[in-house]
């Protein structure tokens, strides 16, 4: 495409009489919309590369030869251009193209879901010809067939626009729906058995102009004109999604993607899309529980109660014990200000820093504040170089993938992987290196040139990734953790060194869970505060709000629950986090829990982590607070209440608030609008941002200027793999046993269970097949299983999927190693 | 599951090779595997798909498009007969009824046999000899009744009709699929090489040549 931004002459043309400008380059129909006149149109989506299919757009053009009908989505505006959107003739072939869309289009309408907000629908009543000669019998399909688990087709609808299917092929790359025969019976479908499986598919039917394309869980729910919509940010995982949530009798019924230039254009994964059933799942925690007393010593079983009981069994708990025996974990499902005030409780109130909101899957903090920071934009910029130290984006952050997809494919970017294992974009990539588990360091040394141990093959390699840097100013470093069997320092120490040798390079740290930017910004961190300042720096300025601060660095998750596992820990703040799934060392998580005197969890559903708690708060979730979201480029935006939580449920900020008020009487904040304003005051980096007007931010966000700090990180030794060891590489995948997918009917049953890989040399040599069972056998526990081989594995190394149904890898996983090395023993 | 045979895998392959991006060998290819099997199978388009870096759908979709590629059983025999307006003016209609009933066939069928199948042509653009049919894509010219029914006689005596037709071919009737008696060969000479377009920076080779 051409990139209209960098050419500096404007065009002239003249639409209706009225002289208006264009970008040179800028395709006629959106330059008419830009400057205020809509010409009709189907196919063309100003997301996708124009295609001509339908011939809505038609207009009369003149370029000097005279007026001619064009399809004013083909047409590149040129100087002098002379457009009549309003003639004759042009209205007559609008009519006509309606006329002859119309004649096979079933008139449906009542029935069907798109009624009220169709494009078809309303553009017939706008530039229709109004009536309809045809009188014969329309071609007819059988009714709505399913192209995979949640979008269904009906085939009678469809205006063949070639959305879905470009959508299919260009944006997502999973070309699974296709145009099928041709002429009258062309049409949109699958291949026989193979359905239309992608993360994405859910944006073909918000792109569908017409009814054709539907998604299970709206069908037939409510009439667009009953749903009442509110702009809202995504807060799933930390793109932050812009998203409408539209609501009809108090309950969430869809979400959309809004298309916001600097983040996600619009697309959703599905696993976004159809969330918000979890939200609305009768299995939601409805108000506070406690332990029944009675049956103290016995099994722990959770009874209802009020919830000033169970602010005073907190209080209780909390006073019954020392700061330092205090531990809280979670927090980046709350909103920004809801983090901020439980970082006030943990920290400023009880005086605890065993405050961690990541549960050892994500980086240290003062790595990350060394970084040079970076966007999206500024890692998708046309022509640079992204290379990807970890993490696939496809299974994590979908939406962050399309954009990088789109980069590479359209935006000439050049992407270098260094990854251990395949991702999701290897096959776009310039150079898609396999780095052995625990070698990043290494490749990024032998990058800058220094002496590395690395095979001769993969520095070869290396050597055509050095002149491409070289011959590139943009260079954005994607920093994700390629496996969760190994410590996060593998990947920081990589970052720390690209940074030393590529000063001018930025680097987007892949984070996934919700706003854990969030949480570290507000200090749910341990050895931070409110603005990233360390404990030192900050105290000063929370000294007339915190009644106290800690003085030492406190314990990270991992280290909470190891000294836990010591009794060093008797209270354990859960905010919204679930250890027993979520934490790679499953066995230690247990232990700890066990020793622990009290649990208090803040959730929305029971899970693994809430039942084992005495005293659970039942929150709000992201479609019933108001509040703000920190992305992954620390980019604000907010968040929107939409529908009233269930039962006695609260949002987060009024819980913290509300035991505020237990623990210090008459401390602030009270209300909402005194915690913005508190924020604003004692962080630094939001010192310019005002909380309480958060709503009025656009769909565009505000991106806040973080800074940068020093840090000195102290190396690691990997111990060397032992011959005929197994390294073991953990990945996620997109979907997976997670609590919310769990209770999404359209999201359930997508998770691919495990399938433990081994490079198929590997196997021969141990003369294992894909049918023998094995036993896979880790320093903590062993597991039995059979491995799939598979070649893309890289040899040495076991490759399985994270928190899927069958054998528990987290039983080989002893979190307190940099790397997990295994044997193979056959059965 | 490879649907081409061994000798037509090479031949694919070989295809494949001529081409920047193998995802342009996508037609020949199912031209090949129609030659093979007469139609396109289910396990021919997925294997053509492997082989050209596309999805089975794309296939599908590409190939439906195409009149002259069959996604179901064809006889060895494909007769079509015109009807559009100069051959139903003199006389495709009778000629289609008589097709029918010599064959016993509906139109769009096989025949028990598996030797013909009989379908309904549009304009096969030589009005001037209306009637027509064709037998493979062979054209046979102011057709009568009588003169179907020897050429079908000729084909169930495994002998050919080309003779009838009106091309005054003397050679043998190939079976549906088969695209030219002769296999297309590109000398290592006369190939334009496979340069990704994108890396052409040039004008093309000839013009140098001339200048
Ligand atoms: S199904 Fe919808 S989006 Fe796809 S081609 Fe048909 S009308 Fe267009
Ligand atoms: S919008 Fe221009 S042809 Fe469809
Ligand atoms: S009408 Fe039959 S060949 Fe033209």
């Amino acid at each position: 495409m051409t990139d209209i931004t960098s050419a500096e002459t404007a065009v002239s043309i003249t639409v209706d009489g009225k002289k208006v400008t264009a970008k040179p380059g800028e395709l006629l129909i959106d330059a008419c919309e830009r400057n205020g006149t809509y010409i009709p149109r189907f196919c063309h989506h100003s997301r996708m590369q124009p295609v001509g299919m339908c011939r809505m757009c038609l207009v009369e053009i003149d370029t000097g030869r005279g007026p001619a009908l064009q399809p004013s989505c083909m047409i590149e505006c040129s100087n002098e251009m002379v457009v009549d959107t309003q003639s004759k003739k042009t209205i007559k072939a609008q009519e006509g193209v309606l006329e002859f869309l119309l004649i096979n289009h079933p008139l449906d309408c009542p029935i069907c879901d798109k009624g009220g907000e169709c494009p078809l629908q309303d553009q017939t009543m706008a530039f229709g010809p109004g009536e309809s000669r045809f009188i014969e019998e329309k071609r007819t399909y059988r009714k709505p067939i399913p192209v995979n688990e949640n979008v269904f087709l009906d085939r009678e609808r469809c205006v063949l626009c070639d959305r879905c299917t470009r959508f299919a092929d260009q944006v997502a790359g999973d070309s699974l729906i296709h145009f099928i025969d041709r002429g009258n019976k062309t049409q949109v479908n699958t291949y026989p058995d193979q359905p239309f499986s992608s993360y994405f598919s859910g944006n073909t039917v918000q792109i569908c102009p017409v009814g054709a394309l539907t998604a299970a869980p709206f069908r037939f729910k409510a009439r667009p004109w009953d749903l009442t919509e509110v702009e809202s940010t995504s807060t799933f995982d930390s793109v932050g999604n812009r998203i409408s949530v539209q609501e009809s009798r108090d309950r969430v019924l869809r979400f959309t993607g809004v298309d916001s230039d600097s983040v996600n254009w619009g697309w959703l994964t599905d696993k976004e899309r159809f969330i918000f059933e979890a939200y609305s799942n009768e299995n939601r925690l409805s108000g506070p529980l406690t332990t029944n007393e009675v049956a103290e010593g016995s099994q722990k079983h959770a009874v209802a109660t009020s919830w000033s009981e169970a602010y005073e069994k907190f209080v209780k708990a909390i006073n019954e014990t020392t700061p330092e025996r205090i531990a809280v974990i979670g927090g980046s499902r709350l909103t920004n200000e809801a983090q901020y005030i439980w970082s006030k409780i943990a920290k400023g109130i009880i005086g605890t820093d065993n405050v961690d909101a990541q549960l050892d899957d994500g980086f240290s903090p003062e790595v990350l504040l060394s970084l040079n920071p970076s966007t999206i934009d500024k890692t998708c910029k046309p022509g640079g170089v992204i290379i990807l130290l970890g993490a696939d984006p496809k299974e994590e952050l979908g939406a962050l993938y399309l954009r990088l997809r789109h980069a590479i494919l359209q935006d000439q970017c050049k992407l270098i992987e260094l990854t251990p294992t395949k991702t999701g974009l290897s096959q776009l990539a310039t150079h898609s290196i396999r780095v052995p588990p625990g070698k990043t360091l290494e490749a990024v040394k032998a990058l800058s040139g220094e002496p590395s141990e690395l095979e001769d093959d993969i520095l070869k390699e290396l050597t055509k990734v050095q002149k491409i840097i070289k011959n590139n100013d943009s260079i954005s470093v994607l920093l994700g953790r390629t496996s969760l069997a190994e410590t996060s320092s593998i990947v920081e120490e990589g970052a720390i060194k690209l940074q030393e040798y590529l000063p001018k390079a930025s680097f987007l740290p892949l984070l996934r869970r919700g706003n854990i930017n969030g949480a570290i910004d507000m200090g749910l961190s341990p050895g931070l505060l409110p603005g990233r300042c360390d404990l030192e720096e900050g105290s000063d300025k929370l000294q007339n709000y915190w009644p106290t601060c800690p003085t030492h660095k406190g314990f990270k998750t991992k280290e909470m629950f190891e000294a836990a596992t010591d009794g060093q820990i008797d209270v354990l703040i859960l905010l919204a986090a679930d250890p027993i799934m979520d934490f790679p060392d499953s066995q230690l998580v247990q232990e700890a829990l066990d020793r622990i005197e009290t649990v208090i969890a803040v959730d929305i559903f029971a899970t693994d982590s809430v039942l084992q708690a005495d005293i659970v708060l039942a929150a709000a979730t992201a479609t019933e607070i108001e509040g703000s979201f920190t992305n992954l480029e620390g980019r604000i935006s907010p968040i929107r209440k939409s529908v009233t939580p269930p039962g006695t449920a609260r949002p987060d900020w009024m819980i913290a608030l509300d035991l505020v008020q237990y623990l210090v009487p008459n401390l602030g904040p009270s209300t909402f609008k005194e915690l913005c304003e508190e924020i604003s005051l004692v962080s630094g980096i939001h010192k310019d941002f005002d909380f309480s007007k958060v709503e009025q931010i656009d769909k565009e966000g505000v991106v806040l200027n973080r800074g940068k700090n020093k840090t000195q990180t102290s190396l690691i030794k990997i111990p060397k793999q032992k011959a005929n060891s197994f390294r073991l590489v953990v990945t996620r995948s997109m979907y997976d046993k997670g609590v919310l997918s769990a209770h999404s009917s359209a999201l359930k049953g997508l998770a691919p269970g495990s399938r433990i890989k081994a490079n198929p040399k590997d196997m021969e040599k141990l003369g294992i097949t894909s049918d023998s069972t094995v036993r896979l056998i880790g320093l903590k526990g062993e597991i039995q299983t059979r491995l799939t081989p598979d070649p893309e594995t890289t040899r040495g190394t076991i490759h399985a999927l994270w928190n899927q149904d069958g054998p528990d890898i987290r039983k080989l996983i002893d979190s307190s190693l940099p790397v997990n090395d295994l044997k193979i023993e056959k059965i | 599951m490879a649907f081409f045979n061994e000798e037509n895998e090479e031949i694919a392959k070989e295809i494949v090779g001529r081409y920047p991006v193998a995802r342009s060998a996508l037609i020949p290819l199912l031209h090949l595997a129609q030659e093979q099997e007469g139609w396109i199978t289910k396990p021919a388009m997925e294997q053509i798909a492997e082989l050209t870096d596309t999805t089975s759908v794309e296939v599908l979709g590409t190939g439906t498009f195409y009149e002259m590629f069959k996604f179901h059983p064809v006889g060895k025999y494909l007769i079509k007969v015109c009807t559009n307006i100069s051959c139903q003016l003199l006389g495709a209609d009778e000629l289609f009824e008589h097709v029918k009933t010599a064959l016993d066939v509906e139109e769009g069928s096989t025949t028990e046999d598996g030797l013909f199948t009989f379908e309904e042509a549009e304009c096969v653009a030589a009005c001037t000899e209306a009637p027509c049919f064709t037998v493979n894509y062979r054209y046979f010219h102011r057709a009568t009744p009588e003169l179907f029914d020897e050429v079908v006689v000729d084909l169930k005596a495994g002998e050919s009709p080309l003779s009838k037709g009106c091309a005054d071919d003397q050679g043998v009737m190939p079976k549906h699929g088969t695209l030219s008696r002769v296999r297309q060969q590109i000398p290592k000479t006369r190939s334009a090489g496979i340069k990704h377009p994108e890396e052409i920076k040039g004008p093309p080779s000839w013009i140098e040549e001339v200048v």
